[in-house]
C-alpha cells in the first residue's frame, strides 16, 4: 500500500509523516505544485506552516494545484488524513466540517496529550478499541475546533467526532474537546495531534501507528 | 558646523586613529559608501577588536573536529561520516529593544549560519537572562522573547529543544539572547564560505532588500531625514521563517545537486560583510552592482544597499554555465535570486551603481586590518554589583527548599518550554525536563541501533561575577556534566561572551580572566572550541550586566536507547551522591535570596576529579546500570534530589546525618553550591561498583511520595512531592500569565 | 482605472474571540476603562480594476464565511 504525502511551502512534518507510513507501507512525497498523486491508495496533509499560516491557517494552500486532485479523490472515495496543519487545509476546502480558531491560551503549546477513541469502527481506528486512550503529541496555535450549533450537533449526532480530548486534557478550548473529527461519508479524517510522533518507542508513545495501520488495514481489505 | 558635519566617522563609531588608518589605506579619504562599509567592518561586533587577541587561547584542535573558527559554523564528527555543525550567537541589544523580532532574528540567523555551511538544522537551544521577574519590563521580555522564538523556530520545522533561563538584575536594562543551532550534513556536504574562481558569478537569493538595520549609518543620508521620515529607517529588523523556511530548503537543494562553488549568509552588516568576507576567505576580489540588487523600498541609495541587515538572505558564488540552474532550483523555491556582481582577481571590493564604481577597497583592509587592541586589565578594587535584594526571611531548611524550588531561577520552566516544538524532524529521544541534557538520534547503524548526540547550553552570570576565572570553569564543566547524565562524551564546545564595556579595565579584566578560565577548562576536559560570539558593551547607566559567558556542548553517545534521565524511576532503587563535590554558600542561589553581597571569589575546583567523575557516570549511563543520574548544580544537593523525585514521581529517603539537626553547616550541606557532584539511582551493585573509582555515598532510596531527609538527633525533614511540585510549578507561569 | 479597496474581516458574532478577549483585559490594565465588546479582525487592502469581484475574492479566499464577517469599503 502507499501513501501520498503533500508537501506545501511552509510544510514542516511532512518526512514525520513519511516516515511513519513507512511503518506500515511505502510513502512518496506529493509537491504541492502537481496534480498527479502517482496512484496512491491513501492521502496525508501533514503538519506545519503552509505559506506561514498567511491571512488564515490552511486558506492559501487549499488552493494548490494539488489539492484540486485530493478533493476529486476524496469525492470518490479515497482516504485521506489531514494532521494539524492538514487538518485546516481540509476544513478550508470544506472536506470537513468547521473550522480551527485560535488556542483559548493564545500561545503555541507542544504537549503529550490523552485522547480517547469514540468510535473503532472506521477506516482511521480499526487498528483501535473503542474508549482506548492514545498518548500522542500535540503542538498547535490554531486548533480550537469549532462550527456553528446545528452542524456541531449534526456532527455529534452523526457520530463524525473520532478522537476527543480525555478530560482535562485538552489546552485549546475545541467544543466538545474534539480532538479530531471524519467526513460524513467517513473517508476523511482531520485531527490536531500529531501520531506522526507517536509511532517510535526511541521518541515516546507508540499508539499514533494504529492511525496509520488502521488506514494500511483498510485499503489492504478493499484491494 | 556639528561634529557629525566634520567627523561623520565619530558618529558612526570610528576614532579618529581608525580614520586616519582607512586614509592610510585607501591612500585618499573614503566616500560615504567606503566610511559606511569600514565603519561596520571595523565595528567591535565585525572585527572583534577587543577580544580577537584573548580567543586565540582557545584551544581549536581536537580528533573529532572538522571545521574550526572562522567559518559561519564550527563542525564535528560524530561517526558513519556524519557531520554535526553548530554554533551560538548573540543577539542582546536588538532583543532589548523588540524582544520579540530580536529573539525571532536571532534564530533565524543562527539557523543561516548552519545551513550556509551546507547543514540540515535539526535543533535550536536558546539562553536567555532577564532582570527579576517581578518587574513588568522583565515580564514583557520574557514573553515576547520566548514568543519569538518559538515563532521563529516552530514556524521554519527546527525543534527547540533545550535551553537556560535566568533572572538576575544586572540584566534588567541589557537583556541577554544567546540562540544556538545545530545541523546535520555528510562530511563532504560541509561548505565554506570562501569565494574562489574568477569570473565566477556572484548571486543573492531570498528575501528584498530594505532599510532594516540601516540605523547609525543614516547620518550619510544624502537626503534630510526628519521627523517624519522615521519611517525611512527602521532600526528593528523582522524576521519571516516562511521566507527562511523556503530559503533554506532552496539552499540545501543547491548545495545536493553540487550548484555553488561557496555560500554565505547575511547577518550584521549585510553585504558589506558577507562580500567581504568571502572575498577574504579566498584571497580574491568582488565587484558588486548595487542596482541589481532586488529592493523593497524605492530609492535606496548604495551605501544604505550595502549596509541593509535585511534578514532571510544569502549569497553564494556560482560558475557562469550553472547560473541559470541555480536561478531555476531558486525559482521553484519562490525564492528571489539575481546575479548581482563577480569574483575578480582584483583584491580589491568594488561597488558599482549603473556602471560607476561608488566604491572601491581593498580587501584585506576591510577584513584584516581593522586594528586589534590589548586590553588593560585590572580586578576591582570594590564590588562592582550592589548585593542581590532579600527575598528569604527564614533559616529554616524545612522553608527553605519550597522556597528555592518555586524561585525564579529554579521554578518549572513548562510555561516556557511548551512553547517550542521540541518533536518536529522525529529525532528527539530526550526532550526538555526528561533528563539534564537533549538528546536527538542519528540514522541507525548496521546493528540496528541508533547513536545518537547529545546537546545542553549553560552559561554563568552571578558566579562569574564572583570569580570570572573559577566561574567559568565551572560552567564549562557544568556543561560537560550535562552530557555525562545522558552518557555523552563531549566533541566540541561553542561560546557566546556577554560582557560590559571592555574599555573598562575591570570589565577588562572579567573578560581576560573568563577567556583564562575557558581555555584552560577546555584543554582540561580536551573539547575544543569548534566558533562561538562576543557581545560586548552590554552595560547601561546603572551599570555592566555580570561577566555571562555561555558555553554550548555537543557529545555523542552511542545508544539512544540508553540515553540517562533525570528522574527517580523505581521503588527500591538505591541513592548515591557521587564525585568530589564541596558544597559552598557564597555565591549560591540561597546566598542570593538571602540578600548576601557577591564573594569576592569561589572555592578551587579538583578540575582532574571533576572530569574522572564525569567519565565514570558516563560510562555507567552508557552501560545501562543507572536509572537516573542527575548533575548538582543551582540549590545543591536538596534541589537535585527534590528535582529527581518530581521529575520521576517518586519520593525518596534520604540520610544526611553528621551535618548537624540546625545551622549553617546544614544549610551549607544541603543548598551548597560546586562543581562535581551527582544524584544517582538504580539497583545497589552497579552503584557501588562505581565507588571503585570515584567518591561515592549511599544516601538511602527512592520510596513513597515524599522526600524525606533524616538529619541528625533523629531530626527529619519532610515534603510531600505534591508540595515540592506546586511550589514549583507557579513561579514562571505566574508571571507570563500576569 | 484602479481602486483602492479596503476589506475588514471580524470574527462572527458568537465565535469564541481569544485575541478580542485578551485585549479586553489588557485595556483596563493600563488605565482604560469602560471598553467592552473587543473583537481582533483582520484588514486587507488593495487595488483592484474590478471592484465588483472583491465580494467574490472574500467568499473565496480572504474570509472564511463560517466563521468570519466581512465588510468591503472604498478606501
Amino acid at each position: 500500500m502507499r501513501f501520498g504525502v503533500l508537501r506545501f511551502p511552509g510544510t514542516c512534518d511532512e518526512v514525520d509523516a513519511q516516515l511513519a507510513c513507512e511503518r506500515v507501507g511505502e510513502a512518496a512525497i506529493l509537491w504541492h505544485g502537481d496534480t498527479d498523486l502517482q496512484g496512491v491508495d491513501a492521502i496525508v496533509v501533514p503538519g506545519g506552516f503552509s505559506y506561514g499560516d498567511y491571512l488564515r491557517v490552511g486558506a492559501i494552500a487549499r488552493f494548490a494545484p494539488i489539492m484540486e486532485s485530493v478533493i476529486a479523490f476524496a469525492r470518490e472515495g479515497g482516504p485521506v488524513l489531514g494532521i494539524c496543519n492538514g487538518f485546516q487545509v481540509l476544513c478550508e476546502a470544506g472536506l470537513l466540517p468547521g473550522a480551527l480558531l485560535p488556542n483559548k491560551t493564545l500561545r503555541f503549546v507542544c504537549r503529550q496529550v490523552d485522547l480517547v477513541v469514540e468510535h473503532a469502527d472506521t477506516i482511521f481506528t480499526n487498528a483501535c478499541a473503542e474508549e482506548e486512550r492514545l498518548s500522542i503529541p500535540a503542538k498547535h496555535t490554531t486548533g480550537c475546533w469549532y462550527a456553528p450549533p446545528e452542524l456541531a450537533e449534526q456532527v455529534e449526532a452523526n457520530g463524525q467526532v473520532l478522537l476527543r480530548y480525555a478530560p482535562g486534557e485538552s489546552f485549546n478550548g475545541s467544543l466538545g474537546d474534539v480532538a479530531g473529527v471524519r467526513n460524513e461519508a467517513g473517508n476523511v479524517f482531520g485531527l490536531m495531534p500529531h501520531p506522526e510522533h507517536a509511532v517510535d518507542p526511541l521518541t515516546g508513545s507508540t499508539d499514533g501507528l494504529k492511525l496509520f495501520q488502521s488506514i494500511a488495514n483498510h485499503v489492504g481489505a478493499h484491494v | 558646523m556639528s561634529d557629525t558635519a566634520t567627523a561623520p566617522h565619530r558618529a558612526l563609531g570610528l576614532t579618529d586613529a581608525e580614520y586616519e588608518l582607512i586614509v592610510e589605506k585607501l591612500g585618499r579619504e573614503p566616500n560615504a559608501v567606503e566610511l559606511s562599509m569600514f565603519s561596520l567592518m571595523w565595528s567591535e561586533h565585525c572585527a572583534y577588536k577587543h577580544s580577537k587577541k584573548l580567543l586565540h587561547q582557545l584551544p581549536t584542535e581536537g580528533p573529532y573536529l572538522l571545521m574550526g573558527p572562522g567559518e559561519n559554523a564550527g563542525a564535528v564528527d560524530v561517526g558513519d561520516g556524519l557531520a554535526i555543525a553548530f554554533k551560538v550567537e548573540s543577539h542582546n541589544h536588538p532583543s532589548a529593544v523588540e524582544p520579540f523580532q530580536g529573539a525571532a532574528t536571532g534564530v533565524g540567523g543562527i539557523l543561516r549560519d548552519v545551513f550556509a555551511v551546507g547543514a540540515r538544522p535539526i535543533a535550536v537551544l536558546d539562553s536567555l537572562r532577564f532582570g527579576e521577574l517581578d518587574s513588568a519590563r522583565s515580564r514583557y521580555l520574557l514573553e515576547h522573547a520566548v514568543g519569538g522564538i518559538g515563532h521563529y523556530g516552530n514556524s521554519i520545522g527546527v525543534p527547540t529543544i533545550g535551553g537556560e533561563l535566568y533572572f538576575e538584575g544586572p540584566y534588567e536594562q541589557n537583556c541577554l539572547v544567546n540562540a544556538m543551532a545545530l545541523g546535520i550534513a555528510q562530511h563532504e556536504r560541509l561548505t565554506r564560505s570562501a569565494a574562489t574562481g574568477p569570473g565566477n558569478a556572484l548571486i543573492l537569493f531570498g528575501a528584498l532588500t530594505g532599510r532594516d538595520g540601516i540605523g547609525g549609518a543614516s547620518v550619510l543620508a544624502s537626503a534630510e531625514l526628519g521627523e517624519s521620515d522615521a519611517d525611512k529607517r527602521p532600526t528593528v529588523q523582522i524576521g519571516d521563517p516562511f521566507a527562511e523556511k523556503k530559503l533554506m530548503e532552496c539552499s540545501l537543494e543547491l548545495l545536493d545537486r553540487e550548484l555553488l562553488v561557496s555560500l554565505q549568509d547575511l547577518g550584521a552588516a549585510g553585504l558589506t560583510s558577507s562580500s567581504s568576507e568571502m572575498a577574504s576567505k579566498g584571497g580574491l576580489g568582488l565587484d558588486i552592482h548595487v542596482d541589481r540588487v532586488p529592493l523593497r523600498e524605492p530609492g535606496m541609495e548604495p551605501f544604505e544597499i550595502m549596509v541593509s541587515e535585511s534578514q532571510e538572505r544569502m549569497l553564494c558564488v556560482v560558475e557562469p554555465a550553472r547560473v541559470d540552474e541555480v536561478l531555476a532550483v531558486c525559482a521553484k523555491w519562490e525564492t528571489t535570486a539575481t546575479a548581482i556582481g563577480e569574483v575578480t582577481d582584483s583584491g580589491r571590493l568594488r561597488v558599482l551603481s549603473g556602471g560607476d564604481v561608488v566604491g572601491d577597497m581593498p580587501v584585506e583592509a576591510l577584513v584584516d586590518d581593522c586594528p586589534l587592541y590589548d586590553l588593560a586589565p585590572e580586578k576591582p578594587s570594590a564590588p562592582i554589583y550592589p548585593a542581590p535584594r532579600r527575598i528569604l526571611d527564614t533559616d529554616e531548611p524545612a522553608a527553605i527548599l519550597p522556597a528555592l524550588l518555586g524561585s525564579w531561577n529554579l521554578a518549572d520552566r513548562r510555561p516556557v518550554f511548551e512553547q517550542y516544538d521540541c518533536l518536529v524532524q522525529s529525532r528527539t529521544v530526550r526532550r526538555p525536563d526528561d533528563a539534564d541534557a537533549a538528546v536527538l538520534m542519528l540514522p541507525a547503524a548496521a546493528d540496528g541501533t541508533h547513536p545518537a548526540i547529545a546537546v545542553s547550553i549553560d552559561g554563568s552570570g552571578r558566579r562569574v561575577a564572583c570569580d570570572p576565572y573559577r566561574g567559568t570553569v565551572e560552567a564549562v564543566l557544568e556543561c560537560a556534566a550535562n552530557l555525562a547524565c545522558v552518557g555523552a562524551a563531549p566533541l566540541g564546545l561553542t561560546n557566546c561572551l556577554n560582557f560590559g564595556n571592555p574599555e573598562k579595565p575591570h570589565i577588562a579584566w572579567q573578560l581576560s580572566e573568563s577567556v583564562r578560565g575557558m581555555a584552560d577548562a577546555c584543554r582540561a576536559l580536551d573539547v575544543p572550541v569548534v566558533g562561538g560570539n562576543v557581545s560586548l558593551y552590554n552595560e547601561g547607566p546603572e551599570g555592566p550586566i555580570y561577566p555571562t559567558p555561555v558555553v554550548g556542548m555537543v557529545g555523542r553517545l552511542p545508544d539512544a536507547a540508553r540515553a540517562g534521565r533525570l528522574g527517580f524511576a523505581v521503588e527500591g532503587d538505591a541513592i548515591a551522591f557521587a564525585g568530589p563535590f564541596t558544597p559552598s554558600l557564597p555565591g549560591s542561589e540561597l546566598a542570593k535570596l538571602r540578600g548576601e553581597p557577591l564573594p569576592d571569589g569561589l572555592p578551587e575546583v579538583d578540575v582532574a576529579a571533576v572530569r574522572k567523575a564525569q567519565e565514570v557516570v558516563r560510562e555507567a549511563v552508557r552501560r545501562g546500570e543507572l536509572r537516573s543520574a542527575h548533575d548538582v548544580a543551582e540549590g545543591g544537593l536538596a534541589v537535585a534530589l527534590a528535582e529527581c523525585c518530581i521529575g520521576g514521581g517518586h519520593g525518596a529517603a534520604v540520610d544526611f546525618r553528621g551535618a548537624g539537626a540546625a545551622g549553617e553547616r546544614l544549610l551549607e550541606t544541603l543548598f551548597g553550591e560546586g562543581a562535581g557532584g551527582f544524584v544517582l539511582s538504580g539497583p545497589r551493585p552497579a552503584l557501588a561498583a562505581l565507588a571503585r573509582e570515584i567518591n561515592l555515598t549511599f544516601v538511602g532510596e527512592v520510596a513513597g511520595e515524599q522526600l524525606t531527609l533524616t538529619l541528625d538527633d533523629d531530626a527529619r525533614l519532610s515534603w510531600p512531592l505534591a508540595e515540592l511540585r506546586a511550589a514549583r510549578a507557579r513561579g514562571i507561569a505566574d508571571a507570563l500569565d500576569s | 482605472m484602479s481602486q483602492r479597496i479596503r476589506v475588514l474581516v471580524r470574527p462572527k458574532a458568537g465565535i469564541l474571540d481569544p485575541q478580542g478577549q485578551a485585549v479586553e483585559r489588557a485595556l483596563p490594565a493600563l488605565g482604560f476603562d469602560g471598553v467592552a465588546n473587543v473583537h481582533v479582525g483582520r484588514l486587507i487592502e488593495l487595488d483592484v480594476e474590478d471592484a465588483s469581484r472583491v465580494g467574490e475574492m472574500c467568499e473565496k479566499l480572504l474570509a472564511n464565511p463560517l466563521i468570519e464577517d466581512y465588510e468591503i469599503v472604498e478606501a
